[in-house]
């Protein structure tokens, strides 16, 4: 079986794990929806500063939401030992990785296009014009996040304290991506939206070193 | 032992020197007098930390090609004196710039991505902490490794694009930077001084690491032995029993 047909059937098979309870999505998009509200709580921000600091909200919001979504991944393969199950099938590990993260990639897709417009309304601030390149943006930057996110989810199943550790493991690593994806929104919000290619090409840059370095070391990450 | 003694006898005699000649031999800086001198060991501390990082590095890699126990112990041994020499770093870095900047930390690009570097190894640390399994500790952090200094350029490049409009350090550089030449000297006297202790760390730490490896190993294997012993014990009850 070639390694995108093996997985595109296990994300057909995260898929359907996850819509027959919902459970990740719901508190995914309430906890984001949570760190959004506590933010204007915070700082009150008026209508010019929610422009000035609205992509890093944003953005804060979907790592933190997203380290915390991404914990189950691996580890809700351990209750019935079904990670075991999965790699003695003949298939190549990547393959289970990739089905992996093209699940999670959905489900936060899915949370962050509740959350955008949400975010628009309640901070006043229009994406309206650079919806196409803002969803460009998400896109690389949350590729980039499930890209790690999935591989360290894989290491913290294992370990003591695996929802403090994955979040711990996660976000210094994703402080470039932070930069890059904050920065690349807020040249949406200016006055002359006009994308940041720079920090597009240093995203993409960034999804294809971790994507590489994830394929090569995917034999050591699932081994029995 | 004797010629650990005598490497360590080395080492304190090159740092009383270093000491020495940083205090007394070095020039006084034109602007920032004295405490200008504590860059003979910002620096190569600085770098020592790159060193060691970089042979966490070669380490976790040849780890995963070899499967050999004693490239992890050379990886945790790089990265506790890696975080050791960064968090010198992070230390008497702010102790200079506040007299000289004025302030005690400013989101700079080197200054960001040692604190980045300095999160990313403790993770590094922490981890190892979290796996009980040798062989699985051994291997997921050596992948993380490999993920943390993967990410260690792109730390850097998004600072610089990032904070371009930030004072750069004001006497670091090449040979061309204006550093006086004996200023070079004893740099490089401190330098060697440092890198002496660190390598000798390293090894130690190395040596630590390999005797607990030992002890968890027989450890580890005890309780899994009188796990099984434990599973067992039932089934003998009832076979006296039918008996």
């Amino acid at each position: 079986m070639t390694t995108s047909r093996a997985a595109a059937i296990l994300l057909a098979k995260e898929l359907r794990l996850e819509f027959r309870t919902r459970e990740l999505l719901t508190t995914t998009v309430i906890f984001a929806l949570v760190v959004v509200v506590l933010f204007s709580f915070a700082f009150e921000p008026t209508a010019a500063e929610s422009r000035r600091y609205g992509p890093g909200l944003l953005w804060i919001a979907f790592l933190f939401a997203g380290s915390l979504m991404l914990n189950p991944s691996f580890a809700r393969e351990q209750s019935n030992e079904t990670l075991d199950a999965l790699l003695m099938a003949p298939i190549s590990p990547f393959a289970i990785l990739l089905g992996k993260m093209f699940a999670n990639f959905i489900f936060l897709a899915v949370a962050e296009a509740i959350l955008v417009p949400v975010f628009a309304v309640l901070y006043n601030v229009s994406f309206s014009g650079v919806a196409g390149r803002l969803i460009l943006v998400l896109a690389l930057g949350t590729l980039g996040l499930v890209i790690t996110g999935t591989v360290f989810s894989a290491i913290s199943a294992h370990a003591r304290m695996r929802e403090l550790l994955l979040p711990l493991l996660l976000l210094p690593i994703l402080t470039p991506l932070l930069i890059a994806s904050v920065e690349a929104t807020a040249s949406l919000l200016a006055d002359q939206p006009e994308l940041d290619r720079t920090w597009v090409a240093f995203l993409a840059g960034f999804d294809i070193v971790f994507l590489t370095a994830s394929w090569l070391l995917c034999d050591y990450l699932l081994e029995e | 032992m004797k010629g650990r003694i005598a490497l360590v006898l080395v080492a304190a005699a090159l740092m009383v020197f270093a000491g020495y000649a940083a205090l007394y031999i070095a020039p006084d800086e034109k602007t920032m007098h004295a405490i200008q001198r504590i860059f003979y060991f910002h620096v190569p501390s600085a770098i020592c930390a790159f060193i060691a990082f970089f042979v966490v590095f070669i380490a976790n890699f040849a780890y995963l090609g070899t499967r050999q126990p004693k490239w992890d112990w050379l990886g945790v041994a790089g990265a506790e004196v890696g975080v050791v020499c960064s968090t010198i770093v992070l230390i008497t870095g702010p102790i200079w710039a506040h007299p000289v900047w004025g302030i005690w930390w400013t989101w700079d690009a080197r200054l960001t991505s040692t604190f980045v570097l300095w999160l990313l190894y403790t993770t590094y640390l922490l981890l190892r902490g979290f796996l009980d399994d040798p062989q699985r500790k051994a291997t997921f952090s050596a992948v993380f490794g490999i993920f943390a200094f993967l990410d260690v350029p792109l730390v850097y490049f998004s600072n610089r694009l990032w904070r371009t409009q930030h004072p750069q350090p004001v006497i670091l550089g090449g040979s061309n930077s204006g550093l006086d030449p004996t200023m070079g000297k004893v740099l490089l006297i401190s330098f060697v001084a440092v890198l002496f202790i660190v390598a000798i760390l390293i090894a130690d730490r190395y040596r630590l690491e390999r005797l607990r490896a030992e002890y968890e190993e027989l450890r580890y294997r005890a309780e899994s032995r009188s796990a099984e012993a434990a599973a067992k014990t039932p089934r003998t009850v009832t076979e006296a029993r039918v008996e």
